[in-house]
């Protein structure tokens, strides 16, 4: 390997740090310059993510590429650790990321400072979360991610945005010093940060040091939960997604799963089948919890009069099933629900961006005179007087989306939300594959109840939305949506109806990265032993 | 030495949730510094409390018996850092808070 595909991993943290340190240097006035920054740098991001996803899905076996990034010996240095996990959640990151900032660049961005650098802090963030392979990097990522997305929740004023991000600034200033107090316990017992190297030590933890490491773990679990937006964790979530600024909202739809990516990653690698007596440490609380964030979620979404509350307790009906399929613990069950996650992510995120521009098409006040109002008007003749890019048929579209979105995100046939489910489901009932017949534990009767149960509570909610935006409240001067606008909804909807299509080799990636996690021995053993680089000196 | 410690971080907890609790802005920023507090402490006890040992080992082959765990405390200072940028984030969207409500209150609105 030469040249930068040596450095691979650490590239999608470079390119984004890199951008957003160069566009702080341009002032906001220059909008049309910083625009083309931000963008170039996104797309040199993604052909990043993207080499990177090629080149792990290519390995045979175990796919995990390890990079000592400080050039020191592994259980001392920081190592970043790419498999196909971890490069798969890059490139949604980085994917969601330019979606918003294309659908920013419509109005959105000009509406208060740094935009453009927040956004690629927070993806660095993002990425870097995803890529490190030590404890405390993960919370030095987790708080460069919450930093950015501070300043981003307040993006555009207004005191509703302000007192919803004081309360989520307090809540994550409280999760991260839990976080703290998790992460000293299990140095405290275990005398190593490193995960690769954690998952060996966890084995020879002596009995009456066992509690304490546990109880780290659960005390960093706690963090994470309240990261993902578990019940009974998850209060904050809905009050700061619903008032947020639309492409800032849809960017926030992968934060929630962060907190469910290190639960996965942390919870395979250190009470794994290794483990000894720690095995499956924690399950059934993430079951439990996942299944009540279910429950939640859905009541949330049935209760919601606003379609920005819809859209958040979407999030967490998303969170509790991923929660929930994880706590399960079994390889298959974790594959179909990192192609949900994908799937789920992908449309809410879409459906955050879909909202703003469905205001446009409704009339002010529009719950009050939905039953009074006429249903056709001749809109057509006077939308074409608006100043502005109006697509000719863009209610055509928005209403198409909104289907499309809605069918994924209440997981019915024929799009990728129900590919998801029925994957999730189907492990539920063969737990030792299709082919063997096993018992069914209650826990997956419960589960698939809850699934399908939600997936019609999801369809009612949505379904009552868009009888009101689309058929009964038209305005008759719609706002104009601009081509800007309808792109990256098009584009994130794309890529789910195409993971329907290409449904078997996508499956069949989550599948691998999923077996891959519950046998991390050879990952294990190729992080420990990183190679580092030789110095000059050194060979002479 | 350990009992001073752990009453310390104790004290400094305890009163750190119950500031955070309180519905007041300026209670809560404080209980959070309280709390960042305790936990720095905490960070640095798990490094096992040694006195008159340094942290910095030289080259060559050493004892480490001789010398105290240096990694607590390079995580404290990241904790320090980090837990002091967000108190002054906090601050500054606090007194954004107070300036578009006119209260203090964590709501932006009295209780009735």
């Amino acid at each position: 390997m030469h040249g930068l595909a040596a450095h691979l991993p650490v590239l999608p943290i470079l390119i984004p740090l890199i951008t957003g340190a160069v566009l702080v240097l341009f002032d906001d006035r220059q909008r049309t310059l910083k625009a083309i920054i931000s963008f170039t740098g996104l797309l040199i991001l993604l052909t990043a993510a993207i080499a990177m996803v090629v080149q792990v899905s290519q390995s045979e076996g175990v796919s995990t590429i390890s990079y000592a990034i400080g050039n020191w010996p592994v259980p001392f240095g920081i190592v970043l650790v790419a498999d196909r996990l971890s490069a798969m959640m890059v490139l949604l990151a980085t994917t969601l990321g330019l979606a918003t900032l294309v659908y920013s660049l419509a109005r959105w961005h000009t509406s208060g400072p740094s935009f453009h650098s927040l956004m690629h802090f927070l993806i660095m963030g993002l990425n870097g979360a995803f890529l490190t392979g030590d404890i405390f990097n993960l919370f030095v990522f987790f708080e460069v991610m919450l930093a950015a997305s501070y300043g981003l929740a307040l993006h555009g004023g207004g005191s509703a945005r302000v007192k919803a991000g004081l309360h989520y600034v307090a809540i994550n200033l409280a999760a991260s010093f839990l976080f703290l107090i998790g992460a000293a316990l299990i140095y405290g017992v275990t005398g190593t940060l490193n995960m690769a190297d954690l998952a060996m030590k966890v084995a020879m933890v002596p009995a009456a040091d066992r509690g304490l490491m546990e109880m780290g773990a659960a005390v960093l679990a706690v963090a994470f939960l309240i990261k993902s937006g578990t019940w009974p964790l998850g209060f904050w979530l809905p009050a700061t997604y619903s008032v947020a600024a639309p492409p800032v909202a849809a960017i926030f739809a992968i934060m929630t799963k962060v907190g469910i990516y290190a639960l996965l990653r942390l919870s395979t690698l250190a009470f794994g089948a290794e483990a000894g007596a720690s095995q499956g440490f924690g399950q059934i609380v993430l079951l439990c919890g996942g299944m009540a964030t279910i429950v939640f979620g859905v009541i949330g979404l049935l209760a919601s009069r606003t379609p920005g509350r819809m859209a958040s307790y979407s999030v967490l009906v998303s969170a509790g099933t991923l929660l929930a399929s994880i706590g399960i613990g079994n390889p298959t069950t974790t594959g179909g629900a990192l192609y949900y996650l994908v799937v789920s992510t992908l449309a809410v995120s879409a459906f955050f961006m879909l909202i703003e521009l469905m205001d446009r098409v409704r009339i002010e006040g529009a719950n009050v005179l939905a039953l009074t109002l006429e249903v056709f008007g001749d809109d057509d003749e006077e939308a074409e007087e608006e100043v502005g890019l109006s697509i000719p048929g863009a209610l055509a579209m928005l209403s198409i989306s909104f289907c499309v979105s809605a069918l994924l995100l209440a997981g019915f046939p024929p799009l990728a939300g129900f590919l998801a489910k029925f994957a999730i489901i189907s492990s539920l009932f063969n737990p030792e594959g299709l082919t063997e017949t096993g018992a069914i534990s209650p826990w997956a009767w419960g589960l698939a109840g809850l699934m399908i149960f939600s997936g019609f509570a999801t369809l009612i909610a949505l379904m009552r939305e868009g009888i009101n935006t689309f058929w009964a409240t038209l305005s008759d001067t719609p706002g104009p949506v601009r081509v800007l606008e309808m792109m990256p909804v098009a584009l994130l909807l794309g890529i789910a109806v195409g993971m329907t299509i290409m449904a078997a080799p996508v499956m069949d990636y989550m599948q691998a990265a999923a077996e891959e996690l519950y046998l991390p021995g050879g990952a294990v053993t190729r992080i420990l032993e990183t190679p580092l680089v030789v110095s000059v000196e050194a060979v002479h | 030495m350990e009992l001073v410690l752990a009453i310390g971080i104790a004290v400094l907890c305890a009163s750190g949730i119950y500031l955070m609790l309180r519905p007041r802005t300026f209670q809560v920023i404080i209980g959070l510094s309280l709390l960042s507090y305790a936990v720095n402490l905490f960070i640095f006890s798990m490094g096992r409390l040694r006195v008159d040992a340094a942290p910095v080992i030289d080259h060559g082959t050493v004892d480490p018996a001789l010398y105290t765990d240096p990694v607590p405390q390079a995580l404290v200072l990241t904790a320090i850092v980090i837990g002091f940028a967000m108190t002054a984030l906090f601050l500054v969207v606090l007194l954004v808070n107070r300036g578009l409500t006119g209260t203090d209150h964590v709501d932006g609105r009295e209780q009735r």
